[in-house]
């Protein structure tokens, strides 16, 4: 079970069209994550990081080449099976943190699960032990806003874990965070690894890749 | 995702904009509100004219000379061939089946002391009047007789705008008046009857059929009123006025209403009027439609980022357009509530001063037009936006 592959990229490229420009931003991607990996990405600015991580999470599709998750043919499959794939495998945290400002820190946190057509009990009670965990239970009524930028991404990572995925990705999570708060929020991804859930995170920052045990760099739109 | 999540996140994204939503709103309420109190006006009016109708009786069968709706002799004046004679033919005819009171309708002045009645309409009839007319009802007094109608006496029953403008607090029976040059005495006065399309019926004076056409110098009537024994026997005796007439005059010289064909009459314009006013108003609601469709394409582009959330985090395309779509539902039959309410209050304040009758169909239709106006008008920002792509829209400045 430990080994078992999770994601497998196989020859994916993505072009982005403008007009009659065209940007060829993955040129043939190879990837194959194991359960229970930590992987960093790294790479200059631009170059297609952010791209590969959306492909990864299902957000977009590439231009060419295959993807395995979970031995499923994910390019296969339609809108909607897609956002129930996401719903349930894949936790999302993001540089910008994306939380919903009118929502309260729970309502934000057990959002997953009323997609997931949780029951209400279930999913506060759930939602609760997420703050807990994470030691943001004083905060569960707050708003969003009112709340440090160290404490609104560990909202986020509560979010990503609400129905349990397997996978989290990370896109830039320490980006907008003082030392202090990033480093809070690396241990948590370090901890919440060393709990069995596959992390890919990335990143430009040296310290923080360090913190991977693998780390992968994109270097004119291939992988090193 | 359950309804009671949809509701409160469509309840807190209107409130989060509560000016906005309350203008987009405003417009549903002018439509709905609109389309009650017009609606009510026309169904009102309705009423009224029916119980006017009615209150000559169902039996009630009139010939009017001329041809109803028809066109006029050339010159336009339309020349009554309408007689007295006929109306004797008729009485005979008819002995056994109907009541006949023929009616010469003068408008002439009436005189007590230094007090004057000026366009009285003055009414010469027989004895049998109230008993054809079901409305004339002698509350005071009493009416003439049938001699005193074969006499030619000057005998008078008046009406209550009579009484008021002419006698004011006296007894007005036993009074002597004038009507034009000649004296008459007041016998009866006749119970409040109203008005009709905008004709007040008290300032009536009836008089002897004889004294009137000695008094104009008429043989023509402006009417006969004729009340059959039975209902149901009003076809056979339409059919038999026709014959007794048509040995004397041409078809187009005489018209036979009855109480029944009045009111089809009636009902088929206001009916007319129910739909202009409506569709006037539900023009006024098309607008309201226009709104919310534009406030919901603004919400749409301003939430986009939020919309590439949710689906990031798992939410289907259904979900999204529910989430739209029940906020415009909400907007407008918020709107429509609120535009019912306001209807129903001023369609009872117009009551009291004009004439106006909430209709239940037109609550229900303004009720299920909102709703209708909120789907049709929030699909198309709905289904935009639960088609955006999530990379996209997660991107969305
Ligand atoms: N939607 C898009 N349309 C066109 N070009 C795009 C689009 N998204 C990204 N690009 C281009 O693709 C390239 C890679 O972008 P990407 O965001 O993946 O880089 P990145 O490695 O994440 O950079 P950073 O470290 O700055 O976040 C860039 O040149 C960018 O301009
Ligand atoms: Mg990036």
């Amino acid at each position: 079970m430990k080994d078992q592959e999770l994601i497998n990229l196989i020859n994916i490229t993505k072009d982005y069209v403008i007009g009659d420009v065209v940007t060829k931003v993955l040129k043939g991607i190879y990837l194959k994550v194991k359960r229970g990996e930590f992987i960093a990405i790294t790479g200059r600015s631009g170059s297609g990081k952010s791209t590969l991580m959306n492909l990864i999470g299902l957000l977009d599709t590439p231009t060419n080449g295959s993807y395995i998750l979970e031995e499923a043919d994910v390019l296969k499959f339609k809108e909607d099976e897609l956002s129930d794939l996401r719903n349930r495998k894949i936790g999302f945290v993001f540089q910008s943190f994306n939380l919903l400002p009118r929502s309260t820190v729970l309502e934000n946190v057990i959002l997953p699960g009323i997609y997931a057509g949780v029951d209400k009990k279930t999913r506060e009670e759930k939602g609760r032990n997420l703050l807990l965990k994470l030691d943001l239970l004083e905060q569960e009524s707050k708003r969003p806003n009112r709340l440090s930028g160290g404490q609104q991404q560990r909202v986020a990572i509560a979010r990503a874990l609400m129905n349990n995925p397997d996978l989290i990705l990370a896109d830039e999570p320490t980006g907008n965070l003082d030392i202090k708060s990033g480093q809070d929020v690396m241990r948590l991804l370090k901890k919440l690894n060393r709990e069995g859930k596959t992390i890919i995170l990335i990143t430009h920052e040296r310290d923080i890749a360090k913190h991977a045990k693998r780390v992968i760099e994109l270097i004119d739109g291939k992988i090193s | 995702m359950d309804l009671n999540e949809l509701l409160k996140l469509s309840w807190r994204a209107l409130l989060a904009n509560k000016l906005r939503s309350f203008l987009t709103t405003l417009g549903i309420v002018i439509g709905v509100f609109a389309i009650i109190l017009l609606v009510s006006i026309a169904s009102g009016l309705q009423t009224y004219i029916t119980n006017q109708i009615q209150g000559f009786g169902s039996n009630l069968i009139f010939i009017i000379p001329g041809r109803l709706g028809g066109a006029r002799t050339p010159g336009g004046v339309m020349v009554n061939k309408l007689l007295i004679q006929d109306s004797q033919n008729l009485s005979v005819k008819l002995k056994n089946v109907a009541d006949i009171a023929p009616v010469i309708q003068q408008i002439t002045t009436a005189k007590y002391q230094n007090k004057d009645d000026e366009e009285t309409s003055i009414l010469g009839t027989t004895a049998n009047y109230t008993k054809t007319v079901k409305n004339a009802v002698v509350e005071h007094g009493r009416y003439f007789s049938q001699s005193q109608e074969l006499s030619g006496a000057k005998v008078a029953v008046i009406g209550q705008t009579v009484k008021n403008n002419l006698f004011e607090l006296e007894e007005p029976v036993g009074k002597r008046f004038f009507i034009g040059n000649n004296i008459y005495t007041v016998i009866g006065v006749l119970k409040k009857r109203g008005a009709i399309f905008g004709i007040d019926q008290d300032n009536t004076v009836i008089i002897p059929l004889s004294s009137a056409k000695r008094q104009f110098g008429v043989n023509q009537v402006n009417a006969i009123y004729i009340s059959a024994n039975n209902e149901s026997q009003i076809p056979f005796i339409k059919d038999q006025i026709s014959s007794v007439l048509l040995k004397r005059l041409t078809k187009d010289e005489f018209t036979i209403q009855t109480a029944e064909s009045s009111l089809e009459i009636v009902t088929n314009v206001t009916n007319i009027l129910s739909l202009a006013l409506g569709g006037i108003a539900a023009i006024s609601l098309l607008v309201g439609g226009i709104g919310v469709a534009n406030i919901m394409l603004v919400s749409v582009t301003e939430r986009t980022r939020e919309i590439g959330l949710r689906k990031a985090l798992g939410a289907r395309r259904a979900d999204i357009l529910k989430q739209f779509l029940l906020e415009a539902v909400i907007l407008s039959l918020t709107g429509g509530v609120i535009g019912i309410m306001l209807g129903i209050t001023g369609s009872l304040i117009l009551a009291r001063l004009l004439v106006s009758q909430v209709t239940i169909w037109s609550v229900f239709i303004a009720f299920g037009f909102s709703v209708i106006v909120g789907v049709v008008f929030g699909m198309a920002p709905a289904i935009r936006a639960s088609k955006l792509s999530p990379i996209e829209a997660l991107r969305y400045e």
